[in-house]
């Protein structure tokens, strides 16, 4: 009788809404590659993420005060006197770099199977947008505990603006609403945080899953299952993603879940990488901290930053500073055309591609490690300097060390037209292969 | 191939798993600091720091975030108990663990005002405040008469003095390049090279330097306590959480392999 009553509601509804055909395109009749691997868990798990952000971050605005007297009480008062307070913020917080951790991986994905070539294009721009929008919200919602690190983090960041010639000045105060960072610009910036970014990402998120549904998975052999489908219609190295990949992701999300909150429960501030000790201490606007440091995520950016010192035209080096920072972004947006390989997948690639996509990996990391240690000093200790023509020559300055990790960053992009046409790759096969 | 790939898996969770203690580890330490091993289940410590605290640090430093009931139930402490024996003030047991001192007066008197130190132990670290508590040293150049090992020209007057008594200044030995404590190659006896680098005290406190040293410890202990009363509550939670979840992924993978079994 119920069930009855329930089935008759469902065609009631059907009948108006499209439900039923949306279940079948996105999980009980999309179809994808049978032959996903680990590194395909990390799409699962950024929707994951998002919404346990957007769900802790709902319950951390109903204590939270945006103001610059309260925000650093209403914090501290969330993770005491709030029942499971210290739960949600926690969540929260480790969410925010669990967050960056799998959309790199996933990203990672992409540049190991060729997830971006045609005919993904698209999609991969959109994940872009995404990834842009992820860093506006990361950056935005730091400032909110307002402790010292959120302001000055966010002093170093908002200047960047008063870089730009000509406008800078005006539209430094237009950003802050204020001629320092303020309370003024908290509120904002709660604002931006809370309702905008978030709106933003969430659209971009379903447009990001409409695209990948409408040219289908790409696979670890980087060819397209729809060439070889029986005749139903139905590609042979497909599997319908429900229940298969919904069963299969149960277990990639469990054990997130154990490395996520071994985290939570037992080091939330990662030692002082993912919670940053000066921000236990409440903004002040008269006191610097002697190191500013970003969040981790954003370190290799920071250390591009920080290893630009020239001053062409004229310009502040601080300028192109954040136009280099910025180019650092763009150019992968360029990807899917940079990349002339005749085949997608890292698999039958050359040892000129791979080299640079080992090399990507190293100088990524590498700058994040710079970024994240204070300026000055030699590059792991190696303290190398001879005389030369009466001064002194020091080449393994952690500076320098950043500036050449910042032109391989960008030659491997820049190169890749030439070294993807120029190497030898290998015959993909007709069919899936193997993980 | 297939199991070969995930016991690779499994060994990169472990390392993963490891990462925080040994992330932790390494930026505990510190140039210079003793390092205090800190027990937040030792609820014995927890009532003897917050005891010491409340009679030697109450009078400048409040605690504006810490509740004297949580402190209560934390600790296994019963309220009328809490209240007759740590509140000094006309405070509610409900209330928050504020100092008497006006901050305006404060600064007056010390230059500035002596900071809250409800989040300290998170901003310092344990091994910091260990050190510093224990690094008053005579210094008649100073206002208060004293001076500190890793605070150097610190506003504030040595508060534990009576209980440690006065140290002084006492030639140091230092560390050679390979490591070890620089000796005299003829003697074999260590080289006290740094003008400060060791204390003596002339006329001892109540305390013995064990009895101070533990004091400290279990103040520190405290304040770590203070810094996140959470910390009991997630150590607790965390572990039934993460065999539920151990649970639920042995049932994950047979549903996995359930469904799964028939594609090749």
């Amino acid at each position: 009788m119920l069930i009855r009553a329930l089935a008759a509601l469902r065609d009631w509804v059907d009948e108006r809404l499209p439900i039923q055909r949306a279940w079948d395109t996105h999980l009980a009749k999309y179809y994808a590659p049978k032959n996903f691997n680990f590194w395909y868990f990390f799409g699962v798990l950024s929707l994951l993420i998002l919404v346990l952000q957007l769900i802790t971050g709902i319950w951390l605005t109903m204590n939270y005060q945006p103001t610059a007297r309260d925000a650093f009480d209403s914090v501290e008062r969330i993770m005491r006197d709030v029942e499971f307070g210290w739960l949600i913020r926690y969540l929260h917080s480790t969410g925010a770099s669990a967050f960056f951790i799998v959309v790199y991986l996933h990203m990672f994905r992409g540049l190991l199977y060729g997830s971006y070539r045609k005919p993904r294009e698209l999609l991969w721009l959109i994940g872009m947008v995404i990834y842009v929008l992820l860093i506006a919200e990361g950056f935005l919602g730091y400032v909110l505990p307002w402790g010292q690190m959120s302001y000055w983090g966010a002093q170093v960041i908002v200047s960047l603006f008063g870089a730009i010639p000509v406008i800078g000045d005006s539209l430094l105060v237009w950003v802050r609403g204020d001629y320092l960072i303020s309370g003024i610009t908290l509120n904002s910036f709660f604002a931006l945080h809370v309702v905008l970014v978030p709106l933003m990402l969430v659209a971009m998120v379903f447009l990001h899953v409409l695209a990948l549904h409408e040219v289908g998975s790409l696979n670890p052999d980087g060819i397209e299952i729809k060439e070889h489908k029986d005749a139903q219609g139905v590609p042979l190295d497909g599997v319908p993603f429900h229940p298969y990949y919904t069963v299969h992701d149960i277990v990639g999300v469990t054990i997130f879940l154990m490395l996520f909150l071994s985290v939570v429960f037992f080091a939330p501030e990662m030692g002082g990488y993912f919670l940053e000790r000066a921000n236990f201490t409440p903004a002040n606007h008269l006191v610097t901290p002697d190191h500013i440091v970003p969040v981790w995520y954003y370190t290799p950016f920071y250390a591009m930053l920080r290893a630009t010192t020239i001053t062409w035209f004229d310009l502040d080096a601080k300028f192109w500073g954040a136009m280099i920072m910025l180019s650092a972004i763009v150019v992968l947006f360029l990807l899917p055309w940079l990349d002339r390989s005749p085949v997608k997948s890292m698999r039958y690639k050359g040892c000129m591609s791979r080299c640079a996509l080992s090399l990507f990996v190293v100088s990524f990391l590498l700058l994040g490690y710079l970024g994240s240690i204070p300026s000055g000093g030699y590059f792991l200790g190696i303290n190398l300097c001879w005389q030369s023509g009466g001064s002194t020559v020091c080449p393994m300055e952690n500076v320098d060390v950043a500036q050449y990790l910042t032109i391989t960053y960008f030659a491997i992009f820049l190169l890749m037209p030439w070294y993807t046409q120029r190497e030898r790759c290998s015959q993909p096969p007709e069919r899936v292969r193997g993980r | 191939m297939y199991s070969v790939r995930w016991q690779i898996f499994a060994a990169a969770l472990c390392c993963l798993w490891a990462m925080p203690s040994a992330v932790h580890a390494s930026v505990a330490g510190g140039a210079g600091l003793d390092v205090m091993a800190v027990d937040l289940h030792d609820r014995a410590s927890l009532q003897r720091g917050a005891a010491l605290y409340m009679n030697y640090c109450l009078g400048c430093h409040g605690l504006k975030y810490q509740r004297y009931q949580r402190l209560a139930e934390d600790f296994g402490v019963p309220e009328d108990l809490v209240a007759q024996q740590l509140i000094f003030d006309d405070s509610r047991v409900g209330g928050l663990i504020e100092t008497a001192m006006l901050p305006v007066r404060a600064a007056e008197w010390f230059g500035a005002s002596p900071p809250d130190l409800s989040l300290i132990a998170r901003v310092r670290g344990a091994d910091w405040l260990y050190t510093y508590l224990r690094g008053f040293y005579a210094d008649p150049s100073r206002p208060w008469g004293v001076n500190n090992k890793v605070f150097a020209d610190v506003g504030m007057p040595h508060a534990l003095l009576e209980l440690q008594g006065l140290q002084h200044c006492a030639p140091g030995s230092s560390l050679a390049p390979n490591g070890g404590v620089k000796r005299h190659p003829l003697t074999d006896e260590a080289i006290l090279d740094v003008p400060c680098g060791d204390f003596r005290i002339d006329s001892p406190g109540s305390l013995s330097v064990d009895e101070f040293d533990s004091a400290v410890h279990d103040l520190v202990n405290f304040l770590v306590y203070v810094s996140e009363p959470a910390a009991l509550q997630r150590y607790r939670l965390g572990i039934y959480v993460l065999l539920f979840l151990a649970a639920l992924l042995v049932l994950a993978l047979l549903l996995n392999r359930e469904y799964w079994k028939d594609v090749h």
